[in-house]
């Protein structure tokens, strides 16, 4: 703990506070109009993430700096990193949490394999992303064997002390989760285990930054890029969304200072015109990432067009099994298909996502979509855009 | 005495016959007989001197049964005592309703019971009455516990969330989030060295401790399920008032502190079973503190936040000087820790 204790260090904050107000003084006045929050105050003071549309506050420009992943988004609300920045400083939280992403047909699915009397093992915080008529905690409620665990090794340890029950791991992720879930596979083999199958639905972060970088209603001033993500798909995998057309990409640590230190290295790199890949957490991500983690990766799995909750599909933004591994694929082994879920036309959460509406914009929110009974992925996650938001408004 | 040669309880052992009259005799009586529960009569008859008395119900399904730095057993007396402390009640009686599951080995059940006496004995509570059921395999996950109790009430404590002023102070008698996250390690079989030990102990003597300035007492909880969060948002709900929480103050066991990292939960969400969260009147904080101080219970007690204008609001001053809402944990965080 001494070693995280290093990277929450209040002195330390401060002065990286003071580098990024000066910063932050010397911005081209560009980007998005910024906004106020529902309280009229200026959004950075409160810890509610901003969005533009109706709460803009015209005096004021702002840098719009996406964090694209989840942990990232956690850390911010957590230490209320907000609320150090100054005004014209803000943070869009991207699409990174691949729970709340996690498209209605894919819980469609899992549900239904439930139902079939199979056993599924997921992570605890996919319990409550709504399917297009229920959640798996619900269907757990009605008596299905849904199991929580914090491993896909338990999922294995499941399979070996029930060989006469087939067991599906909810096989959901990005970057990060892919390898250790494959070895488990290999493991599976070695051992003939022939009762346990994933049902996949992992995520890659690049194309979902080419999708984001590609939308021309969608305006980025730069990317704080993943920790752990980063850590398996190197430095270089940001370099296309940098240099002329592209944006500063800096990949920083998930400790407060980490992000603070991160934001310092956009605001830097704004400030002098430049658009290049910097790595603010060097002490785990190497240039060209994890290397054996990559070659599980393309041993198992191929790319996929795969369905975003809110988003819809992104091409090649997802990882499928190959046919050789046919035997671990739930889709396969019990003839199911994982439908592409119907985004309700009504959710607004891919425009908040993208900072283009805010949660008072969408005719659900509050009403239809509340963090108990979530409909889009901005309020499934406890951080999400429209949950904050919720909170803040009761 | 060897109840059945099994040494597991049988459904016939809650049939009312003779193997039923065994287990209580040998289990229960031998532990429990010697007060009102003397010849088993159907109710208990109490003695209260107070003009008011305290009475709270709880039950207890954690699993494991067994965890580190208690069992089920201590952790039924010390809910319902602590419940009864922080309504300003001196804890004097509890009944005892067990229900066990058919193949439940007896030694678990002894070890159960025995910490349950000796945490009874600890806190000067009575086991007054009680039932015992058995149930089939299945129906009951290894042992159920139900302890209602019976306090008389300290006059001198008049509590209520109204009270709260602006300037108020938040203390608590010691790092939160323990027992929550000593049960979730054991459960998902997480081994760390030094881990956390579940907190669960009686803190009535905090409440009396408190009692030279009971007059500027307003408020007590004790944060169990849902942790300090729950419980300091349900204190400010609807009410023209808020709390100012700082975090470098927040009290966490190096223990904990590893757990709530490795599984990213806010020690601010899970649950003690042997702390005291009080709001009191700041000029009374520091006689209160150094009173709970003197206490092993209260060695590392300490002021948290205060109570600010900031209508319904329960806000954190983070480590790193920005602030943040702290909202109550949605849905099941640690399912069935108490």
């Amino acid at each position: 703990m001494k070693y995280i204790d290093g990277f929450r260090n209040p002195g330390a904050a401060d002065a990286l506070r003071d580098d990024i107000a000066s910063l932050a003084e010397k911005l081209p006045q560009s980007g998005q109009p910024g906004m106020t929050d529902l309280l009229g105050e200026p959004a950075s003071t409160t810890g509610v993430p901003a969005c533009p549309s109706e709460h803009r506050d015209t005096k004021v420009r702002t840098t719009n700096i996406m964090e694209v992943c989840g942990s990232h988004t956690m850390a911010i609300a957590r230490y209320g990193i907000r609320d150090l920045l100054p005004a014209n400083v803000n943070l869009i939280s991207g699409p990174g949490c691949p729970v709340c992403v996690t498209d209605t047909g894919y819980i469609d699915a899992a549900i239904e394999l439930a139902r079939r009397g199979l056993l599924i093992v997921t992570f605890g915080d996919m319990l409550n992303v709504p399917g297009s008529e229920t959640s798996l905690a619900a269907a757990r409620s009605e008596g299905l064997d849904i199991e929580t665990s914090y491993s896909p090794t338990h999922a294995l340890e499941l399979a070996r002390e029930h060989p006469d029950r087939e067991i599906v791991f909810l096989a959901i992720g990005f970057e990060t989760t892919v390898a250790p879930t494959m070895a488990l596979l290999e493991e599976a083999r070695r051992e003939g285990i022939q009762n346990l199958t994933m049902l996949i639905a992992f995520k890659l972060v690049p194309p979902a930054l080419q999708a984001l970088m590609t939308d021309p209603d969608l305006h980025i001033d730069a990317f704080l890029c993943p920790a752990h993500v980063s850590a398996i798909i190197g430095a270089d995998a940001y370099a296309p969304f940098t240099g002329e057309d592209g944006v500063p990409c800096v990949i920083a640590g998930f400790e407060p200072l980490d992000i603070l230190l991160g934001l310092k290295g956009v605001l830097e790199q704004l400030v002098n015109g430049k658009a290049c890949v910097e790595n603010q957490y060097g002490r785990v991500v190497r240039q060209q990432g994890n290397q054996k983690a990559q070659d599980i990766m393309a041993r198992f799995l191929k790319p996929a067009d795969v369905a975003w909750r809110g988003i819809g599909v992104i091409p090649k933004s997802g990882l499928v099994l190959r046919e050789k591994y046919a035997e671990f694929d739930a889709e396969k082994r019990h003839a199911i298909t994982i439908p592409i879920g119907e985004i309700d036309p009504a959710c607004r959460c891919g425009d908040v996502i993208k900072g283009i509406a805010g949660p008072f914009d969408c005719p659900m929110f509050g009403t239809v979509c509340t963090p108990s009974d979530p409909v889009g992925p901005c309020m499934v996650s406890s951080e999400g855009s429209c949950a904050a938001y919720y909170k803040y408004s009761r | 005495m060897p109840v059945h040669k099994e040494d597991r309880i049988l459904l016939a052992h809650g049939g009312g016959g003779r193997l039923s009259r065994d287990l209580i005799d040998a289990e229960i009586v031998s532990r429990f007989g010697d007060g009102p529960l003397k010849g088993l009569p159907d109710g208990a008859t109490l003695p209260i001197s107070s003009d008011h008395m305290v009475f709270t119900t709880d039950s207890f399904v954690v699993q494991p049964i067994e965890f580190p730095g208690g069992n089920i057993g201590d952790l039924a007396v010390h809910g319902t005592v602590n419940d009864i402390a922080v309504c300003g009640g001196v804890p004097r009686w509890l009944s005892l309703g067990l229900i066990l599951e058919e193949g439940l080995p007896l030694d678990l059940l002894r070890r159960v019971l025995d910490s349950l006496k000796a945490a009874a004995d600890a806190c000067d509570v009575t086991v007054a009455t009680g039932d015992t059921k058995v149930v089939a395999a299945g129906q009951c996950d290894g042992l159920f516990i139900n302890t209602a109790g019976v306090g008389e009430k300290l006059e001198t404590f008049q509590l209520s969330p109204a009270n709260l002023q602006p300037g108020d102070r938040i203390l608590v008698s010691g790092p939160v989030g323990d027992h929550g996250f000593a049960v979730l390690a054991a459960r998902e079989s997480i081994h760390i060295q030094n881990g956390p030990q579940s907190d669960s102990a009686p803190v009535h003597r905090l409440v009396q401790a408190a009692l030279p300035q009971a007059a500027d007492v307003r408020f007590m909880r004790d944060p169990t399920r849902g942790g300090l969060a729950s419980v300091l948002n349900e204190m400010v709900e609807d009410a023209p008032i808020g709390i100012s929480l700082k975090e470098e103050h927040i009290p966490v066991s190096p223990g904990a502190h590893a757990v709530s990292e490795l599984l990213g939960l806010d020690p601010l969400h899970v649950a003690s079973e042997g702390r005291l969260l009080m709001v009191c009147s700041a000029t009374s904080a520091p006689d209160i503190l150094t009173a709970w101080q003197a206490l092993p219970e209260g060695q590392q007690a300490i002021e948290i936040g205060e109570v600010t204008s900031e209508a319904g609001r329960v806000v954190l001053q983070t480590l790193m000087g920005g602030r943040r809402l702290v909202d109550v944990p949605r849905g099941e965080l640690l399912p069935r820790i108490c």
